[in-house]
Order: structure tokens, then C-alpha cells, then sequence
């Protein structure tokens, strides 16, 4: 049976045909998972080393190096706000502070009705527009405390959501440009490389 | 100064020209020229990961000099590297505060302090004093990363040292690396525990104190431990250890690197099963493996009882002596030393003139075959370009074997031909499976050598064939036409199958094949030793055959056996007919280790007396009429054989409990009180006669095994090896073994020597491995099933009912609960689930037991480890279903659910 749900499965085939090696499907299939279930579960990494042929130990390694990778439930949306320099000259802890305040949360917690985790970040490359802050990784360009509450309000009545989709839903995993290739195609490819390199030892 | 070859390089190493193999760390090259670089990630053994920059050195390039880990950068033609200017300093120093700002100081409490890399570097080359004054990390400790290995994060430095072990040395990559940066931590997944058989060697080689074992955590220091070197005899690999003791106990064993068997890894079996010889006297029944047997033991009025020496041995002898020597046999020896063994031939054969002696428990080989085949060495099949496995599961029966076999594989330079059933340790590195069902292993064969009717012979199994035509081809491409290249490992795949089966197709393959060499993977402690000397029906001390036998022998023994003895089994039947009168059982624990309980049951219980020498309980021992307790594992001195046919020296570290005695001496004083003599004043002269009367160890003696040329052992016959001194050890490799007295361990003084002379097997003799012929072809035909039963197949396990396990509770705890595992399409044919349990039903009896479903074993047979127990039961669960008189043992199965 498998983990995924709503047509994942085929999508995860997809992303481990594309790699030479099926190991390196890893970071899309945590994802995929992430996609599915918000964070990922134990259950999904283990259907994870199982679709690329390690074991659970070497996904969690790797889910808890990446700040993407979430290991505990977060919220339907993931608040980042940037405290690295650029936003810090322009406010950005002090718009952490007051963040902790609004949702209720400190750094790194959920709310109770599991909507809001709030995040401390490195700079998220939207230094123009300072301090930024991120939510489901999509910049919302909110600056000041009171712009903050309006979103949070706005998200809390159920606003944005074409823009801004539960946690865990990325743009990467679902472009299909290059990856067109032909499972079938990248199989043979795979077994040829397979074969020449046993042809040389 | 030096010139560069095609294979080698030369570059300025602080001044000086040194050469170095083309592609060589330059941290390699330097520790050969005498100029050893610090370091704390690099192992010898493992690929260089780069990642704790103790190593920096300064290579001169284009722009200037600059700072690089010597470990991950080879030595290149003209490179200018210094390793000891201010800026290397400066950046050892640098290294060394970064790491020590999240240790903790806690040096007094940790287990490593006394024997540190982390100490002894930041001593040699640290800052000498802190600048960090913040409060250090503090973490829950220990926690467990599995049942025998504790992890203290706070004290790791990240080298990855156990992370890169588990996952390139073991294959079993159960441990990683969690999160980042500072809070990075070595980790198990949840559930998924670090249970490897290799586990240990983590421990051993992690440069800090943030690995401990269970059993060793807190038990002594190492400046109060005192070390032996000695060979596990655990199984016939045969590992170098070291054996450390504290107070007269056993505390540690570590593993001493040799390039010939074990590169310093071990099992955890080989590592813990120590636990057993601390096991207190007296506290468990005679029965009981956990028993120590102190003192000699005779039975008065039905009750075995406590009496001395003398009196054991002239009851003994009388036995023995007033027996015709067609009544007198002798059952095991694999777990004696080579001395104990001859000193028992010489016994037996020589002085009593029975041939009723046999070394194997009717779990093994044809002697004649394994004596008879030609032999490779571990090193010869680890490079071998094609591996053909016919044995039980390596890693369940010879852990470090495995993991030499499997290093070629994983690295692709090796093919493995795998013809287990089952599911193998090599699953995931073989090029191709060709599984045999119990019975089939001479047709497979006689497919893979060619014969395209075989093929259709294991076509007809009523669930067809288990391997395809592809999967033919491609395992004959790589055996070739003759044979070169290739080393087959023959062993006993399962133990509900006649030998005679995997003895023909191992006959075949030599036929074919004639250049290929084998490697016997008969896995019993000595079995090899015991084999040498003679411990068969048939067989000479030397690997002769009796008729061969030396004359000068007549100058030790006074009789000659003049009939060919009984096997193990045919002892058995004839202690039940009345035909054996008297036994001597050696070491073997029969009702566990025989594949036949009933057969056991009667001879046990039948009058023959039974003369048991043993240093730990069994039911054998509660049976015996006379009971001689022996001095076991590092309790004794001699030397030991593996299954290559090396030879090396067992050390010494404690004394035996109790009044137990070592075999020769024992025998010695049997051999007096029937009236001769053999010429045996101490262990040495024991060593001394093996080498004048065994043909195939002569030259053996022990000023040989003593010399620094033979401190990794000695292949016999002498010649078929190049010798040569070990390579000192790198104190930061295998940590532990520098620190303790060095006691026999001259070799660790923790200095860097000269490069060791590779050793090289190929060709370098025309020496015969032994003069014992190869039986005769029998042309076997399997029984074909008839469609309803599954075939049974019985393999080994490492965590067994066996001695070593049972007595070291750290193992036993480990022991996983017998089941029946069946393909997933037989399991629907019955109509039962994973889970389930089941009735199974053989000619022999039935047994009630959990049934498994796994994809490896192949349709229509059924698989059940041997010696494991039903969960909570403490009896070898499958031998209700075996019968050592047929071929092979079908089974019905029938779900109860
Ligand atoms: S536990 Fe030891 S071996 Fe493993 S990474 Fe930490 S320091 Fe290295
Ligand atoms: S593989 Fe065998 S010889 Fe080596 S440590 Fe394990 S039990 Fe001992
Ligand atoms: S510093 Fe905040 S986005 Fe760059
Ligand atoms: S980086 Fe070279 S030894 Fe660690």
C-alpha cells in the first residue's frame, strides 16, 4: 500500500526516475511528503527510505539538516520572519517581538489551533523590502506590526488561499519542466551507465 | 633522491623527498616516512571524509601556500607540503579550541580518559589553556543506540568516524548524523535501533569518550587494564584481539588490525561473549550453560560429585583403558586449542587405537573434501574477481569474514555469485542470486557451469525454477572457462539437508573449474585446528589420511588405529545400539548442537558412559559419568587455526576458575594412568611435537609463532605465504590498545614504522595444502517435493542457544525468538497470514510456531533457524521437525488461525 495519497505515488515514481541513482530522490520525496502531511511523520520518512533504498536513519539525517525539513507538525502556515542584518537595520527583530506577541507563540511553537508556527530567519534575499517576512515560503511583504496583524487576521478567516497554500505545498515539486523525461527511457539509461560500469571493474 | 614510477610519486614532505603510491593521502604517505600528522576522522580502513581538519598541513601551490586536510588530499608529483610551520600550528591549535569549546572537560568520569586521542592530541598539540568560560552543553545522558552501545553527545567531535563505519564497513547505515552545525548529533530513527553485529567497533574507534559499550561502561580504567594479544575463537575467522583484564577478570576485547583477517574489525559476539567465563561457579544447575564447571566431577550413587583431580583421572582411565578401543569414541574438539586437539589424537588414536573421534557435530563437512579442496586464503577471496557462495548466511556464521567479502562487492570490484536460500547477507551487493532449495544445490551448479539440462531439471520443481536464463548467463560470463579468479565458500547452507549435497556440487565446481579456490566456511571455533590434528574418522595429525600417516608418529604413539572410526552421527546410533561403550564428549554441547534431538536423547540416555570435558554446563555435562573441567577461551595459552589455515597464538589473560585444567595436561596425566607416556611438560613441547609429527605444520614451533614475523599468524604448510612483520598499530585508529600494559603486545608502542611488505599469496608457493585426497563424485539426484510440502531450510544464527551466547548475558539478551518464514505466495497458498501461527508436520514430528512472510526464500520451502528458541523457550525450536537420515525434511504446513 502506498504512503501517498491523490495521485503522490506516480508523482514520487516520476521523481525517483529521474535520478540516475534513486537515493537522490530523497530531498523531493520529503517534500512530497511535507506536501501531503504539513511535516514529516515517521511513517513518511520510512516510505520515504523505502522508495529510495536507505534506511529511515539517513532521512532523518537528512530531513533535520534542512530548515525546509520539518520533523514535528507545524502549522497550516509557517511565519519566517528575517532577522539577518539588512532586516534587523529595519526593525526585523523588533517585528519578531511583536509577532511572538500577536499570535501568542515564542519563536520555533505552533499556536494551539495549529495555524501559525512562527520562525526566526536568515535572510530570505527580499532585503529590499525590509525586514521581509515569509509565510509557506511566499514573501507577503508585510513591514510593519500593524500590516502583520491585518495578514494574520486575513489568514485566520480563511484569506489568500490560492496565494498562499497550506504548508508544505511547494512550486518545485510539482514543475514538470525537465521532467518530461520518459521513465521508461531514464530506466534504460540507467541500466546502460549500470552496465558500463561494471564493464570497467 | 628518490624516482617516481608509474605507480608511485614523489613529493617534499618538511624538506625532505619522499615517495608515495599514486593517489595516497599525503596523511598516508607522511605516517610511512616516519612523520605522522595528527587527526581524528581519518581511519586507515575507511575512505577519508575530511571533516574534522586536525590534519591540516601547508601544500605550496600557484597562489601561495595554503592550508589543507591532509587526509583528503593525495600526494601529487612535486608538491611541497610542510607539516610543521607556525601556520600549521597556529591551525592545529585553532582546531583543537574549537572543538574542546563544546567538550566537556569531563576527563575523570569519562571512560576514555587514560587512553584519549582528544587528551593525547590537545596535549601534544592544543592551546594549553581555555579561553571558553560559557557553560558547555549539557544533554540527557547516556542514550542508548542500541542494547549494547551508549552514546554521552555532549563529548562527540563529529568525525563520523561510527557513522562512516555502519555505513561503509557494515553496510548498515542504522546511525546518522542529525541536524546541523553545533547541534549535530549522531542518531538512531525512532524504533530503529543501532542492532548491528558490528556495533562494538564503533565504540572502539571513536576518538572520544561519547561511545561506550555496556558491558565495559565504568568497569575499570584503562591505566589498571593489563592486555594480552590472542585470536577470538568466537568462529573460525580467527580475529586478532586484544585481551585486557583488570583485577583477574576479563574486562574488554579490541580488535589489532591485521592485514591478513580482520583489519581490526570484530563481531560483537567475538567482542562481549567474554561475559561468560566471569560467570560465577556454582550458581546454576550443570545443565545450564551460564555454569562454570570448577572442579572435577564423578558419578557417585547416580549424583555427579565434586572430587580431586586424581581420582576423576583414574576413573577416567579406567573407562577408557578397559574398554575395546571399537567402543571407545570422541565427540568434538572444535573448541580446543591445537595442542588440546593433537594432545586428544594423540590420546585416542595413538595410545587407546580408536579411530572414533570426530571433531564435527554432523553440522559440517566432509573432511576429506574441506582438507582436499584447494584453499584460499581470506585476502585472496576479498580480492577475488568472482565470489561463489554455497554456504550458510556469512554474517549469521563468520561476522568479520563477511565484512572482508563484502568490501569488494560494495565497491564493485568483486561479482558475487550467491546460491543461498533465503534471505543473505549479501542481498544487496550480489551481482546475481541463484538460489538452491534444499537438495538442488549440485543441479544448480551443474547449470552454472554449463549443462543446459540441469536447467530444465530445476525447471520442473513444481514451482519452477527460482532463477531465470538471464540470471544463468550473466553467473557464467563471470565464473569464466577455467576458473581464475574465482573463490567459491562452501559451507552448510542448512542443516535439514544432507552435506552430501553441497559436498558434490563443491566437487563439481573444482571439476569445472579448476583454477578456482575454495574457502571452507566450517564455523565452529578450532574446527579447522581440530581437523589438521587428526580429529576424524581417517585422518592423521598433519592432513594425512591414517594410511599416509608418518611412521615416525610410532615414535609418539604406541597403537595405530587399524579400522576407519565412526562420524559423530554413527557414534551416536552405536552409544543407543550398545555399541560404543564409552564416549568422551569435548566441549560439544549435543543436545543444542546436533541436528538430530532424539538421536541425542537416546544416546544420552542409553549406558554409555560419557567422560565430558568441558569448561561450562550443558545437558552433555549433566549426563556424563565423569566430568574434567578445562580451561576455556583466554584462559589458555597454544595456538589456534582458521579457516585459511592460519595458525596463530591464543594469549593467556586470566586464570581458569577453579581447579579447571588445560586439555594437555589433562591428557598427559590419562595418557600416565594407562601405563605410557606422552612426552608433554608444558604447552610448548605440545606446539614443538605438532610441529615434528604433523606434516603440514612442520617448521611450526614455537620460536617461529613467536617471532615478530608471525605475530598476525602463519599460514601452513610454511611457504604458502610470505611473512612479514606487522605494521605497528596507529594509536589514533584503534584507540585503547596503546594505553594498557603492553604486556604481549610489543607491537603497540604507538610508534609509526616502516612501510609493511604487502603480503602476496599468488604464486608464491607450489606448496600442496595438504596430502588428503578429494572423495569420489556421487551422482546425487534431488527428491523432487511433490508439490503440497515445503522443503525446510535450517541455517545458523550468531545469537544462538549456543555456549558462547547463553553464558554472556548482554548476548542472550539479544537472541531473537525462533519463527517460519515462507514466501508471501506459499503463505496465501495456505491461506495463512504474517503473523499467524502455524502447525508444521514432518516426518519427524510437529511443532506450533509463528510464520513470517519474506521474499527471499524461495518458493516451496520453508525456513527455520537452527539452536534459536521459541520466544521465551530455551530449546533449539526445529529440531522437533529434523531427521539426520533423510536428505532432505519436507514439512506441511497448516495455519491454526
Ligand atoms: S560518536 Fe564518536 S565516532 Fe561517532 S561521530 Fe561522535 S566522536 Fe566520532
Ligand atoms: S568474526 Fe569470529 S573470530 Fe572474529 S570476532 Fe567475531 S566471533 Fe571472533
Ligand atoms: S537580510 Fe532579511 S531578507 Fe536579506
Ligand atoms: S580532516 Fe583529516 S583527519 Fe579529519
Amino acid at each position: 500500500m502506498s504512503y501517498f495519497t491523490d495521485g503522490r505515488q506516480a508523482r514520487a515514481e516520476q521523481l525517483i526516475a529521474i535520478y540516475p541513482e534513486q537515493r537522490s530522490a530523497l530531498i523531493p520525496l520529503c517534500h512530497l511528503v511535507q506536501e501531503q502531511d504539513g511535516y514529516l511523520s515517521e511513517e513518511g520518512m520510512v516510505a520515504v527510505a523505502e522508495l529510495c533504498g536507505v534506511t529511515p536513519a539517513e532521512v532523518r539525517g537528512t530531513a533535520t539538516f534542512y530548515d525546509m525539513l520539518h520533523t514535528e507538525p507545524v502549522g497550516k502556515y509557517l511565519v519566517g520572519v528575517c532577522t539577518n542584518i539588512a532586516c534587523l537595520l529595519a526593525g526585523g527583530l523588533e517585528l519578531l517581538e511583536h509577532a511572538e506577541g500577536s499570535l501568542g507563540v515564542r519563536v520555533g511553537a505552533t499556536t494551539e489551533d495549529g495555524l501559525f508556527t512562527l520562525e526566526e530567519t536568515e535572510c530570505l534575499a527580499d532585503c529590499n523590502i525590509a525586514p521581509c517576512v515569509q509565510v509557506n515560503h511566499r514573501y507577503v511583504r508585510t513591514t510593519t506590526p500593524e500590516q502583520f496583524d491585518a495578514l494574520v487576521s486575513e489568514l485566520r478567516d480563511g484569506g489568500r488561499a490560492s496565494e498562499i497554500p497550506s504548508h508544505g505545498t511547494l512550486i518545485r515539486t510539482r514543475r514538470d519542466v525537465d521532467l518530461a523525461a520518459d521513465p521508461g527511457l531514464v530506466a534504460q539509461e540507467r541500466a546502460a551507465r549500470r552496465a558500463a560500469v561494471e564493464g570497467q571493474s | 633522491m628518490p624516482e617516481s614510477t608509474n605507480e608511485t610519486v614523489t613529493f617534499t614532505l618538511d624538506g625532505r623527498e619522499v615517495v608515495a603510491k599514486k593517489g595516497e593521502a599525503i596523511i598516508a604517505a607522511a605516517e610511512r616516512a616516519g612523520t605522522y600528522i595528527p587527526r581524528f576522522c581519518y581511519h586507515p580502513r575507511m575512505e577519508a571524509s575530511g571533516n574534522c581538519r586536525m590534519c591540516l598541513v601547508e601544500v605550496e601551490g600557484p597562489r601561495g601556500s595554503t592550508l589543507m586536510p591532509s587526509c583528503f588530499v593525495a600526494a601529487g608529483e612535486g608538491m611541497n607540503v610542510c607539516t610543521n610551520s607556525d601556520k600549521v600550528k597556529k591551525a592545529q591549535d585553532g582546531v583543537l579550541e574549537f572543538l574542546l569549546s563544546n567538550h566537556p572537560l569531563d576527563c575523570p568520569v569519562c571512560d576514555k580518559g587514560g587512553e584519549c586521542p582528544l587528551q593525547d592530541q590537545t596535549l601534544l598539540h592544543g592551546p594549553g589553556e581555555t579561553r571558553f568560560v560559557e557553560e558547555k552543553r549539557h544533554y540527557e545522558k547516556p542514550i542508548a543506540l542500541s542494547e549494547l552501545v551508549l552514546l554521552d553527545r555532549e563529548r562527540c567531535i563529529q568525525c563520523g568516524r561510527c557513522t562512516r563505519f555502519a555505513d561503509e564497513i557494515a553496510g548498515e547505515p542504522l546511525i546518522d548524523f542529525a541536524g546541523r552545525g553545533d547541534r549535530v548529533e549522531v542518531s538512531t530513527f525512532p524504533g530503529e535501533p543501532f542492532s548491528s553485529y558490528y556495533s562494538g567497533n564503533t565504540v572502539q574507534i571513536c576518538p572520544v569518550g561519547a561511545l561506550t559499550a555496556t558491558p565495559y561502561r565504568f568497569a575499570a580504567r584503562p591505566w589498571d587494564l593489563d592486555q594480552v594479544e590472542s585470536t577470538c575463537t568466537g568462529c573460525a575467522t580467527g580475529c586478532r584481539v586484544a585481551v585486557q583484564s583488570s583485577q583477574g577478570r576479563v574486562t574488554r576485547l579490541l580488535g589489532v588490525d591485521t592485514d591478513t583477517v580482520n583489519h581490526g574489525w570484530l563481531c560483537d559476539k567475538g567482542r562481549f561473549a567474554f561475559e561468560g567465563l566471569n560467570a560465577d561457579g556454582d550458581d546454576f544447575e550443570l545443565s545450564d550453560p551460564r555454569r562454570r564447571i570448577t572442579s572435577p566431577m564423578v558419578r557417585t550413587n547416580g549424583e555427579l560429585v565434586a572430587v580431586s583431580w586424581s581420582e576423576a583421572i583414574s576413573r577416567a582411565a579406567s573407562l577408557l583403558g578397559e574398554t575395546a578401543p571399537e567402543s571407545v569414541g570422541a565427540i568434538g574438539g572444535a573448541s580446543l586449542t591445537n595442542e588440546g586437539a593433537f594432545a586428544w589424537t594423540s590420546l585416542l588414536k595413538g595410545v587407546l587405537g580408536t579411530d572414533s573421534v570426530d571433531a564435527q557435530l554432523g553440522d559440517g563437512l566432509d573432511p576429506s573434501l574441506v582438507l582436499g579442496l584447494p584453499r584460499a586464503t581470506i585476502n585472496e577471496a576479498a580480492d577475488a574477481c568472482t565470489l561463489i557462495v554455497l554456504s550458510g548466511d556469512l554474517r549469521e556464521e563468520l561476522p568479520v569474514l563477511f565484512l572482508r567479502l563484502r568490501a569488494g562487492a560494495a565497491t564493485k570490484k568483486a561479482s558475487i555469485i550467491d546460491l543461498s536460500n533465503g534471505s543473505s547477507c549479501f542481498d544487496k551487493v550480489a551481482a546475481v542470486r541463484l538460489p538452491a532449495r534444499p537438495g538442488d544445490a549440485p543441479q544448480v551448479v551443474a547449470a552454472l557451469t554449463g549443462d543446459d539440462e540441469a536447467m530444465k531439471v530445476l525447471a520442473r520443481h513444481p514451482e519452477g525454477a527460482t532463477f531465470d536464463a538471464d540470471a544463468i548467463a550473466k553467473a557464467r560470463h563471470l565464473v569464466g572457462s577455467d576458473g581464475t579468479g574465482v573463490v567459491v565458500v562452501i559451507g552448510r547452507s542448512s542443516l535439514a539437508e544432507d552435506a552430501a549435497f553441497v559436498e558434490d556440487a563443491a566437487l563439481a565446481l573444482h571439476q569445472a573449474l579448476p583454477k578456482a579456490t575454495f574457502l571452507p566456511a566450517l564455523r565452529r571455533a578450532n574446527v579447522h585446528g581440530a581437523l589438521d590434528m587428526g580429529m576424524s574418522p581417517g585422518l592423521a595429525p598433519g592432513r594425512v589420511s591414517m594410511e599416509d600417516a608418518a611412521s615416525s608418529l610410532s615414535a609418539l604413539w604406541t597403537k595405530k588405529p587399524t579400522s576407519t572410526g565412526r562420524t559423530t552421527l554413527e557414534q551416536l546410533r552405536a552409544m543407543d545400539q550398545g555399541a560404543q561403550r564409552v564416549t568422551v564428549v569435548l566441549g560439544a554441547d549435543l543436545g543444542a548442537d546436533v541436528p538430530d534431538a532424539d538421536l541425542v536423547q537416546r544416546a544420552l540416555s542409553s549406558d554409555a558412559a560419557i567422560i565430558a570435558v568441558a569448561g561450562n554446563g550443558s545437558t552433555t555435562v549433566a549426563a556424563a559419568e565423569v566430568v574434567l573441567p578445562a580451561a576455556i577461551s583466554h584462559e589458555r595459552g597454544g595456538t589456534t587455526t582458521n579457516l585459511e589455515g592460519r595458525v596463530s597464538r591464543l594469549g593467556q589473560k586470566v586464570v581458569a576458575p577453579g581447579d579447571a585444567w588445560e586439555d594437555w595436561m589433562m591428557v598427559t596425566e590419562l595418557a600416565h594412568e594407562l601405563g605410557t607416556t606422552l612426552p608433554f611438560g608444558s604447552l610448548d613441547d605440545v606446539t614443538n611435537a605438532i610441529a615434528v609429527y604433523a606434516p603440514s605444520h612442520h617448521g611450526l614451533t614455537t620460536s617461529l609463532l613467536a617471532s615478530s614475523q608471525a605475530s598476525d599468524g602463519v599460514v601452513v604448510p610454511l611457504g604458502t605465504e610470505t611473512l612479514h612483520e606487522r605494521k605497528a598499530a596507529d594509536p589514533m585508529a584503534i584507540p585503547g590498545l596503546a594505553s594498557a600494559d603492553h604486556i604481549g603486545l610489543g607491537a603497540f608502542t604507538g610508534s609509526i614504522t616502516s612501510e609493511t611488505p604487502s603480503e602476496s599469496n599468488q604464486g608464491a608457493s607450489e606448496v600442496a595444502f595438504s596430502q588428503v585426497r578429494l572423495p569420489e563424485r556421487r551422482a546425487l539426484n534431488a527428491v523432487v517435493p511433490d508439490g503440497y510440502a515445503l522443503r525446510l531450510v535450517s541455517g545458523r544464527k550468531l545469537y544462538d542457544l549456543g555456549t558462547a551466547v547463553s553464558a554472556s548475558p548482554a548476548l542472550a539478551a539479544l537472541a531473537a525468538p525462533a519463527v517460519a518464514k515462507v514466501n508471501a505466495y506459499d503463505l496465501d497458498r495456505i491461506g495463512a497470514h504474517s503473523g499467524d501461527r502455524v502447525r508444521l508436520r514432518s516426518q519427524k514430528g510437529t511443532m506450533i510456531i509463528a510464520v513470517e512472510s519474506d521474499a527471499h526464500v524461495a518458493r516451496g520451502t520453508v525456513a527455520i533457524d537452527f539452536n534459536v528458541g521459541q520466544a521465551g523457550e530455551t530449546t533449539n525450536a526445529v529440531l522437533a521437525l529434523l531427521d539426520s537420515s533423510v536428505a532432505v525434511v519436507d514439512v506441511r504446513m497448516e495455519s491454526l488461525s
